[in-house]
């Protein structure tokens, strides 16, 4: 489905990735993985059109789609969410998952404007949608809260609500389980796993919490300063050599 | 018709340029003069965001500020030297006032709402001092005359150098300050992140009321200058709004930024005054800096001396 | 105990995207727009009317189109005074140009002429943010009322510059012009409040304001999301200079009867900008709270010294009103940055609880 295929970011002198390929197939979980600083979040910039790679392509569906603007690459189906939490923290969680589900939306103006008819429906139509995102993802308590008064963990779980409004293909989840306690990252886990299965949803995340990625990965991706340093099945990558030098820790004496 | 607009826009002007020389340079200096004055001003907002991230629209008022007390001072029969000392007190619990009542409640707003609040501080302070010391226009004599003289066949205004030297002065002070010392680098950390240099240990109280303080005596400084070029009124804080296209150019955290931007605005505006402004029936100065600023954004977003902002997500 | 919802669930979505949920609101919404319309034209006297009604209804209007921009889009902006003139001299132009056109139609065009312009100073935020954006706005500012101060052919070659009202009917009753009373003016300007205050908030609580909303508090997030930033800020940009482009004409028409640059200038741009910090920024509501509250000040003052038997000179007054502009810009950012009307929205629930603490 997605296809990175040697992608180079540079910004100035700093290289930050480095012909890095990547394969993600349809339907199949991959995690990305890497030590702080290894150009994670860079990669999924560059998915998301937010950085332009100086070499390299990047396909979706087989289709070019190396130089999109962000809007664009958000047309095609990719959604995601960020490191630190990018909620528009000035509005309700309802409000907010209603954002994602901008794409949607079609509108005319003059009706917006008088909030007739069609426009009143498909605001209704939006609604009833994001109501069900908000019962999957078991929010409904907080769907009329500012989303900046929320705590660290349900502002993860809100980020993911806003990314499932847009009915995406690939979901790119940035850390999704940061600064999560053992009861929170399993119902994320869980969640992530029901979008998956139920929805069908690619998905693609970043992670530094190796139970996770060993428990609902299928793939996983080991990134290192700029690089990709090893690619496979979550157990082959755990005893890989490189991997384990560069990232699961060895003490060298 | 179109090749006559076209040539008076176009040639006329460089023409009139070529064949005047001399009158040329007294334009590009009195527009170097007036530039320095920007700058002064423009260098006080520099300061102040270097040091607190706070772009303070203030600046401008403040300079009035210091401006009237001296005046206010002096006409009291205060000696000049006393007075001088005075409105440096003045200023500096100005500095605490507005650290206590402004910049410590709004620690962790947004940058916008900072601005706010010192457009809030603007009008407020224009309001108190024009309510103490009184409306009118008042005269600042700093001994020094204001005439011209011909210097290599350049008519050049005594006045006017004076207040350039000084600021070119006070300017390359300031950006030594910045640059070598440690106080000025404890600036630098502030401005770039509040949170972080407090945790280090840097005492942000401290470096705030320096740092207002600094800016007041740069505004002192300013305020004498145009004082003395054109009385103190209230004309003056609309300065602070002319200093803002000084910023943009020269970006608003680079002290050698806010010179050059300064110098590029006053003789840019200068020359496009005298030597376009009659062909459209004047007054180019009232908009003049400011659309020459929007053309310098369009270009380059950051501005001369800024720094390129890679946006993180 | 006098503001109870008890027994009122919203069944529907419908219910709950509502404007107006509970039904008291909209009761007392309904009747205060009622009594807007019938009273103060019978009951009020010219003064309040002319000196405190009407320029509250006309910098409500501007209000509305100032917080659009700034405050749900997040773009700010001090050029509010030159969209302004840009309203108030198309639309004198056109009706002295055409004698015969309805006068209102004049002010949508004025409306319109502002878009156009907004549109167009509205082109560098793609590429310039926070307070570059608001220089870029002082150029258009300061360049637009050099224009109209420059170009005689703005105010119909008047010796001053001034623009005048000319005397002008709809329906057969005199609307603007020194011949019009102050009360049909006051119904005219009430009746563009009510419809644009209705259309900016139907607005706002569409995509539309969510888009604007989103492009605000992160602008980055949004455009991954997929929100076209150009086109969100530019649609932003466009129907806040409608906005102010029908203020300014109301401003000359309906108010001051005539004016020139002056009643444009950068101080009107700032007092704006108070109405909706005050008011509170993003926030319809707000928008009228910090249009009334500002329009008050002054009369407060001027009267106030007068009805306790001090004397005050105008000169004192003016700074005073200056000093409290500010001040009160530095208490409500300090203290509810929200304005006026989160203060007006904890009253409410407070007066649900009441008498219990909570």
């Amino acid at each position: 489905m997605l296809e990175v295929v040697g992608v180079s970011v540079r910004f100035g002198a700093l290289v930050a990735l480095n012909q890095v390929s990547l394969n993600v197939r349809p339907g199949e979980i991959v995690a990305i993985i890497g030590p702080n600083g290894a150009g994670k979040t860079t990669l999924l910039n560059a998915i998301s059109g937010f950085y332009h790679p100086f070499e390299g392509r990047i396909l979706f569906d087989g289709q070019e789609r190396t130089r999109l603007s962000p809007p664009q690459v958000a047309a095609l189906g990719i959604a995601r969410t960020f490191q630190n939490v990018a909620l528009f923290k000035g509005m309700t969680v309802l409000d907010n998952i209603m954002t994602g589900r901008l794409l949607k939306m079609r509108g005319s103006f003059l009706l917006d404007a008088l909030w007739w008819g069609p426009a009143r429906r498909q605001e209704l139509e939006h609604r009833a949608f994001a109501e069900q995102i908000i019962d999957f993802l078991e929010i409904q308590a907080i769907r009329k809260t500012p989303a900046g008064r929320l705590p660290y963990g349900l502002q993860k779980r809100v980020e993911l609500a806003r990314a499932l409004a847009a009915q995406p293909r690939l979901l790119l989840l940035d850390e999704p389980m940061a600064g999560m306690n053992v009861e929170e990252k399993e119902d994320m886990c869980r969640f992530i796993l029901d979008v998956n299965s139920e929805f069908g949803t690619t998905i693609a995340l970043i992670e530094h919490d190796m139970s996770v990625v060993m428990d609902i990965s299928d793939r996983v991706a080991v990134l290192d300063y700029g690089r990709k340093i090893a690619e496979g099945r979550p157990d082959e990558v755990r005893s890989d050599a490189a991997v384990i030098d560069a990232y699961l820790g060895v003490a060298h004496s | 018709m179109i090749a006559e607009t076209l040539y008076a826009v176009l040639v006329g002007p460089f023409r009139d340029i070529v064949t005047g020389p001399l009158f040329f340079l007294e334009v590009l200096i009195g527009g170097i003069a007036a530039g320095l004055l920007y700058s002064l001003v423009a260098l006080g907002f520099v300061l102040i965001y270097k040091a607190s991230g706070v772009f303070n629209f203030a600046q401008g008022v403040m300079v009035l500020f210091a401006a009237l007390t001296l005046v206010g001072l002096i006409e009291r029969g205060v000696p000049v030297a006393v007075a001088l000392l005075l409105t440096i007190a003045v200023m500096i619990v100005l500095a605490f006032a507005v650290e206590r009542v402004v910049l410590r409640p709004l620690v962790n707003q947004a940058p916008i709402i900072l601005f706010m609040a010192t457009i809030g501080l603007n009008f407020f302070l224009e309001g108190l001092g024009e309510m103490v010391w009184g409306a009118n226009v008042k005269k600042l004599d700093v001994g020094i005359p204001d005439e011209s003289l011909k210097v290599a066949g350049v008519l050049v205004n005594k006045l006017e150098m004076t207040a350039a030297g000084t600021a070119a002065v006070l300017v390359a002070v300031l950006a030594v300050f910045f640059q070598r010392t440690r106080i000025g680098r404890a600036l630098r950390a502030v401005a770039d992140d509040h949170e972080a240099a407090l945790s280090i240990g840097i005492p942000l109280k401290t470096i705030w009321v320096v740092v207002w303080s600094v800016a007041g005596i740069v505004a002192i400084a300013a305020g004498i200058m145009w004082g003395a070029k054109s009385g103190v009124q209230f004309s003056l804080s609309l300065i602070a709004l002319k200093a803002l296209p000084v910023l943009i150019l020269g970006g608003f955290e680079s002290v050698p930024g806010a010179i050059v931007g300064g110098l590029i605005i006053g003789v840019g505006e200068k020359i496009g005054e005298v030597y376009w402004g009659p062909l459209v029936g004047g007054a180019i100065e009232n908009w003049f800096a400011y659309v020459l600023a929007l053309a310098f954004l369009l270009v380059r977003p950051q501005g001369l001396f800024g720094e390129k902002i890679i946006e993180r997500v | 105990m006098i503001y109870r919802e008890a027994g009122q669930f919203k069944t529907t979505y419908a219910g709950d995207q509502a404007v107006f949920p509970i039904v008291q609101d909209r009761v007392v919404v309904a009747l205060a727009i009622v009594a807007a319309f019938v009273v103060p034209p019978v009951l009020a006297g010219e003064y309040w009317l002319q000196a405190v009604l009407i320029p509250f209804l006309v910098y409500a209007m501007a209000a509305l189109g100032l917080n659009i921009l700034t405050g749900y889009a997040g773009q700010l902006s001090l050029g509010t005074g030159g969209f302004m003139a840009v309203g108030g001299y198309a639309a004198f132009k056109l009706a002295t140009a055409w004698p015969g056109l309805n006068v209102l139609v004049a002010f949508l065009f004025g409306g319109l002429m502002a878009a156009g312009i907004g549109l167009v100073f509205g082109i560098p935020s793609l590429r310039i943010k926070g307070f570059y954006l608001a220089v870029a706005t002082l150029a258009a500012q300061f360049f637009l009322i050099w224009l109209f101060n420059r170009v005689a052919w703005f105010s119909n070659y008047a010796p001053s510059g001034t623009i005048t009202a000319p005397d002008r009917e709809v329906l057969g009753v005199l609307v603007t012009g020194p011949n019009s009373t102050a009360a049909v003016r006051y119904v005219v300007a009430l009746a563009f409040v009510v419809v644009f205050a209705a259309v900016a908030k139907n607005l706002v609580r569409g995509r539309i304001g969510r888009a604007w909303m989103a492009i605000r508090d992160r602008d980055i997030a949004a455009e991954i999301i997929g929100v076209h930033p150009l086109r969100t800020k530019l649609l932003a940009f466009g129907i806040s200079s409608f906005f102010c482009g029908v203020a300014g004409a109301e401003l000359v028409f309906l108010y001051l009867g005539s004016a020139e640059t002056l009643a444009f200038d950068i101080n009107q741009s700032f007092l704006v900008l108070f109405m909706i910090i005050i008011g509170g920024l993003g926030s319809i509501l707000g928008s009228l709270l910090g249009a009334g509250f500002i329009v008050l000040v002054p009369i407060f003052l001027t009267n106030v010294p007068h009805w306790m038997g001090l004397s005050m000179s105008v000169a004192l007054q003016k700074q005073i009103e200056v000093m409290i502009f500010g001040g009160l810009i530095l208490a409500f950012l300090i203290v509810e940055p929200h304005g006026l009307a989160r203060l007006w929205q904890i009253s409410k629930e407070k007066l649900r609880l009441w008498p219990f603490p909570h």
